[in-house]
């Protein structure tokens, strides 16, 4: 191994950082893509219903849509503040 | 019935229309009837590409209006008599181009060809919607740099859900990764990324590779598709994924690094 050879591995290629950022980025894209539009204002409208009973704020719930051969599926997660459980 | 290609990329400037007209003569030169079609409405290149500007007197949109018959507009290529050419419209009305008009086009020319192949111009807009929309098979152009791409993925998806055949419920357009400019010695430096890495992020069958080589803007300069230069690694690369795509086992070549000088003295072939 020559000298350069040494250099060349000591250090992160590239290459090797374009293809991590490339696929953190095209999975997330792959996800988001195949979303519904009326995502955003579903949870938006959600949330306003849900706040004019409990007090929650805006980063209390959740919408995922996920997708396979056979069905789509739509989680929705709220989480409720600690003092409701109480009642 | 003709086989309907689309040549895109999502991105510009990644060697769509290079490879729309090496493609497209390399089918016509092993004597099967092939048309290839500018969409790029406003911005038309192909006819540069292939050496035809001079020649052109109608174009796509006068056709789809009725202004003129296919067979006005289709332009016999000077080298091969087997193919012909549809120049884009340099009207700046976008909107010129209707899904219906394009459709009846096809259909027309499917009678007498046996490949047409669609340019599709770069981006996500109507020009690219409808060069895709009818297409059975896919080339998408893809050169090894990050917002390539991603591009390409975008295109991979809008190719799923937003053609003929996906709202037909038919069988999905046939896919396949045409990687260029590519550079193996930059591959080997770890500059570059390398064509197993393109094709693990976008899970493609790889058509080919096109190496980065000069011969591509000679060609261009000349008006002649570079497949025509047979001496050239471009070329023998276009003509590899013709082969390939007619279903000739052709292994893949200009993916490893060339012998250095002590290689050539020392090495093998």
């Amino acid at each position: 191994m020559s000298l350069l050879d040494y250099f060349k591995i000591s250090k992160t290629s590239s290459a090797s950082l374009a293809k991590e950022r490339l696929q953190i980025l095209v999975a997330h894209e792959r996800v988001s893509h195949d979303q519904p539009s009326y995502l955003p204002q579903l949870q938006k409208e959600l949330l306003d219903v849900i706040q004019k009973y409990v007090n929650v704020d805006e980063n209390a719930i959740s919408v995922s849509f996920e997708q396979d051969e056979h069905q789509e599926t739509l989680e929705l997660n709220i989480t409720l503040p600690d003092q409701h459980k109480t009642f | 019935m003709a086989r309907i290609i689309v040549v895109t990329s999502g991105k510009g400037g990644v060697g769509k229309t290079t490879t729309s007209a090496a493609i497209a003569m390399g089918l016509a030169k092993r004597g099967h009837k092939t048309a290839v079609i500018d969409f790029d409405v406003g911005l038309r290149n192909l006819d540069l590409i292939m050496g035809c500007e001079r020649r052109v007197v109608y174009d796509f949109i006068n056709v789809i209006n009725g202004e003129a018959s296919l067979n006005q507009a289709l332009i016999k290529d000077k080298n091969c008599p087997q193919l012909h050419i549809l120049a884009a419209s340099q009207t700046r009305d976008k909107d010129a181009l209707s899904q219906e008009g394009v459709g009846k086009v096809l259909e027309d020319l499917s009678k007498d060809f046996k490949y047409i192949v669609c340019d599709s111009p770069a981006g996500i807009e109507r020009g690219a919607h409808l060069a895709m929309y009818f297409a059975d098979d896919a080339f998408v152009v893809t050169n090894p740099e990050v917002s390539s791409v991603r591009d390409s993925d975008r295109m991979l998806g809008i190719l799923s859900s937003k053609s003929r055949r996906a709202e037909e419920n038919k069988e999905p357009i046939k896919e396949y990764l045409l990687l260029t400019r590519y550079s193996p010695e930059r591959v080997k430096l770890g500059e570059m990324l390398s064509v197993d890495d393109v094709q693990e992020i976008l899970s493609l069958h790889l058509l080919g590779v096109i190496p980065e080589s000069k011969s591509v803007l000679n060609a261009s300069n000349s008006g002649m598709p570079v497949i025509l230069d047979e001496k050239s690694d471009a070329g023998q690369a276009y003509a590899d994924i013709v082969a390939r795509y007619l279903g000739e086992n052709k292994p893949h070549r200009f993916i490893e690094d060339k012998k250095g000088f002590f290689g050539k003295l020392f090495g093998g072939k």
